[in-house]
């Protein structure tokens, strides 16, 4: 094709040319050009109040719908505001592409107008990204960048397009090759690893499936549970694959970490041998790491194999997408079972049924007052499994994670490593904009949904009707329970009587979505069921719940995971003999 | 901590060098020495890193740098195994009575003069790091007046080189399904 067109107009066939369909941004100068073509296009994009928010919809979309998610935005502050997504989507492996507009390639480096070195700031935080001076560039960047974001561990891609790039003449050709010498991710697992990792899965007793959040970017479900129901063993998910395998299954423990389960913080503990699935021995999972887990070995799998070894030695590595992995070790260990060779770990199983029938989770319910678990659990029950639910950061999130119940994979999402406040409404847009048959639900808590409550108004003007329940206890909980735990309940900066300031009844209508709100146990279902009933425009449910409410268990910042409260002051005792 | 030097081929594209030396910063190492330049490919360059790590934090910060999507290749160059270069230009004090001596010293070790004005030779040598240590230890009480160094630069011995089989093309991507 030699056609002679504009960069900006073969920057939006490229990204139709990707498979893109939906864009969530905000134009500006630098970007303007790119905006007059995206008119005529078949992409939609949607019009968003913050470019914060464009990149937590991108989030949002990716894991909802497993495609890349794209946002776009201009140079300067348009770009710098997309860093916090960006960094979040880098920690949680989300596939998204970031589109940002840049000044003029002459002004570049003289502090030109709403001039920003986002390729420079966005180094750290990215898979990779690109600067693009030469509008014949263009093809051939989207389609690296869609094809580095999408593979391998996913993770976010920077696109800054120089203004006059998009405003210069030049052709489009779409690239039948990609020329990557250093990227090519190795996802088919090794096979003498997988016969290693089969043995110790063999000869262990106190074996669990420690499975995170590449077996949802990997679609592992299905293999997943074939694997445990195969070999018997306990499986746990951290806060990233929560859903990956069913909560009602029998072999699931829970979360572990921080705020884990005491079941599922026991099977990391006691076990002899972790088989690390598409997890990364994250801090809040391992608590002091010389003291995790001391009697277990690990089989540690993971498309990244810095992440292999980074915290917690391995003594079977396998490099590989998890998907692959179980499929090989289902293959492996039916053929063992097929010539008699199975597990035993009946105690093992029998030792944390005991564990989490002793200690399951629960929650006070004052009388007078609304408890926000219960709140959560009813939410869970009435919108139900099929439901897509986000989250922000903090109390409300664990408790999201923890009472919601979950059954299906990419129906959870939420903000873990980098743990961004206000990511939860957004994000929600975006799973509505990906998944517009599904019914979805923001659990946000008052603080959060301060900070990213604007884009309301874009839900509400591109009929994108998600629902938002405020878990308002008019502060800032989980610092607000920290306070109450290590520093003498003294309660610095942390109370931001939400429930007299704003009015988000009001607030929600002001901008166009349904307002309700619920302060009393038994109003909560109807409550619930009357948001379910709206389908048109977006709902925003005030929950004025009760403010002392914490979260438990937990394992204290910077101690060892056998320290786990069950509540305070009540730490599990394990009887060692039972295992 | 020991010294390790990492021969690692990039692309050669703008902004490399700040990937690599930002990376290597991030992860809490510091840098003793790196040269860039370019090799018999015209795409690729070769840097030569040196930094002073533990074993596990060094293999730590390798798979870190081989995530870069325009790090090609990572070899650790064994000091045994393979011929280890820098250069290093010194402007050294000198009166007509040490001068014959900085010649002298200049001899020995192999090194040659680059300049000469009145009160000062400016001497060029080419070694590993234990000669040019040596040669500057020698030098000193002359007073060095000033003193540039380039990068280590080093490469495996023998006949295999690293950066053959380094340019293949990726396989093609498939687009992601549209709707």
């Amino acid at each position: 094709m030699s056609e002679q067109i504009t960069g900006a107009q073969s920057l939006v066939t490229s990204l139709e040319a990707a498979g893109v369909t939906d864009i969530f941004g905000i134009p500006g100068g630098a970007i303007l050009p790119a905006y007059d073509p995206l008119m005529d296009s078949r992409i939609r994009h949607i019009l968003v109040r913050h470019e914060q928010g464009a990149g937590h919809a991108a989030q949002g979309y990716a894991v909802a719908t497993g495609r890349v998610g794209v946002c776009m935005a201009t140079s300067g502050p348009g770009a710098t505001n997309l860093v916090t997504p960006i960094a979040d989507a880098h920690m949680d492996s989300v596939p998204i592409v970031a589109v940002t507009g840049q000044v003029g390639a002459a002004s570049i480096g003289t502090d030109a107008f709403q001039e920003a070195d986002i390729r420079g700031i966005t180094m750290p935080i990215t898979k990779h990204n690109f600067l693009v001076t030469d509008p014949d560039e263009i093809p051939r960047r989207i389609a690296e960048a869609f094809h580095i974001a999408s593979t391998g561990r996913p993770g976010p891609v920077l696109v800054d397009i120089a203004k006059s790039a998009l405003q210069a003449m030049t052709t489009f050709e779409w690239p039948a090759e990609l020329h990557l010498p250093g990227y090519r991710p190795v996802t088919r697992p090794h096979a003498k690893q997988i016969r290693e990792a089969g043995r110790l899965i063999l000869e262990s007793r106190r074996p669990v499936l420690y499975v995170g959040g590449g077996a949802i970017r990997a679609r592992a479900a299905k293999e997943l549970r074939q694997l445990a129901e195969l070999t018997g063993i306990p499986v746990i998910t951290t806060l990233m694959a929560r859903g990956a395998f069913p909560d009602s299954h029998p072999q699931h423990f829970g979360m572990p970490g921080m705020h884990g389960t005491v079941a599922a913080v026991a099977a990391l503990q006691k076990s002899d041998l972790i088989i690390s699935l598409g997890a990364r021995f994250d801090d809040r999972v391992t608590g002091t790491l010389d003291s995790f887990a001391p009697g277990a070995k690990v089989i540690h799998a993971d498309i990244d194999p810095a992440e292999i070894g980074k915290n917690r030695h391995a003594d079977v590595p396998i490099v590989g997408d998890v998907r692959e992995v179980l499929l090989d070790l289902l293959v492996a260990l039916t053929a063992e079972a097929d010539a008699g060779h199975t597990g035993d770990y009946e105690g093992w199983v029998k030792f944390l049924e005991g564990v989490r029938d002793t200690y399951p989770l629960g929650y006070d319910k004052p009388a007078g007052s609304l408890a926000p678990q219960y709140v959560i659990e009813r939410l869970g029950a009435i919108a139900g499994p099929d439901a897509i639910y986000t989250a922000g950061v903090g109390q409300h999130q664990m408790w999201a994670a923890h009472f919601v119940g979950y059954e299906r994979p990419q129906r959870w999402i939420n903000s873990g490593g980098l743990g961004t406040m206000g990511f939860a409404v957004p994000a929600a847009m975006g799973a509505q904009v990906g998944c517009p048959d599904d019914v979805v639900w923001a659990i946000d808590g008052d603080g959060c949904f301060q900070m990213t409550n604007q884009e309301l108004a874009t839900c509400a003007i591109n009929k994108i009707p998600i629902k938002v329940a405020v878990i308002n206890n008019e502060s800032l909980g989980m610092v607000r329970q920290w306070q109450t735990l290590f520093y003498n309940e003294r309660y610095s900066n942390t109370d931001l009587h939400s429930k007299r300031i704003p009015d988000f009844v009001k607030l929600a209508d002001a901008y166009g979505c349904v307002g309700l709100a619920c302060e009393t146990p038994e109003d909560v279902d109807a409550t619930i069921t009357k948001a379910m009933e709206i389908n048109d425009v977006p709902v925003v449910v005030d929950f004025r719940v009760h403010r002392d409410a914490m979260v438990w268990p937990m394992v204290a910042a910077g101690t060892s995971n056998d320290d786990i409260k069950y509540a305070r002051d009540l730490a599990p005792q394990f009887d060692e003999d039972d295992i | 901590m020991s010294n390790h030097t990492l021969s690692v081929l990039v692309e050669n594209q703008p902004g490399v060098l700040a990937r690599i030396a930002g990376l290597i910063s991030r992860r809490g190492f510091n840098i003793e020495s790196l040269a860039v330049g370019p090799t018999e490919h015209a795409e690729i360059s070769r840097m030569t890193i040196v930094v002073n790590v533990e074993d596990s934090p060094l293999e730590q910060v390798t798979k870190q740098l081989n995530k870069l999507v325009e790090v090609i290749k990572i070899v650790e160059l064994d000091q045994e195994a393979s011929v280890h270069r820098e250069l290093v230009m010194v402007k050294v004090a000198a009166t007509s009575e040490t001068r014959g001596q900085i010649l002298d010293v200049v001899q020995l070790f192999r090194a040659s003069v680059v300049d000469v004005a009145a009160d000062a030779v400016t001497v060029q040598v080419i070694g590993n790091a234990a000669k040019i240590a040596d040669l500057l230890r020698i030098l000193e009480p002359f007073g060095i007046r000033e003193l540039v160094q380039s990068g280590m630069v080093a490469i495996g011995r023998g006949s295999r080189s690293i950066s053959e089989r380094s340019l293949r093309p990726v396989a093609v991507p498939t687009p992601p399904a549209v709707g």
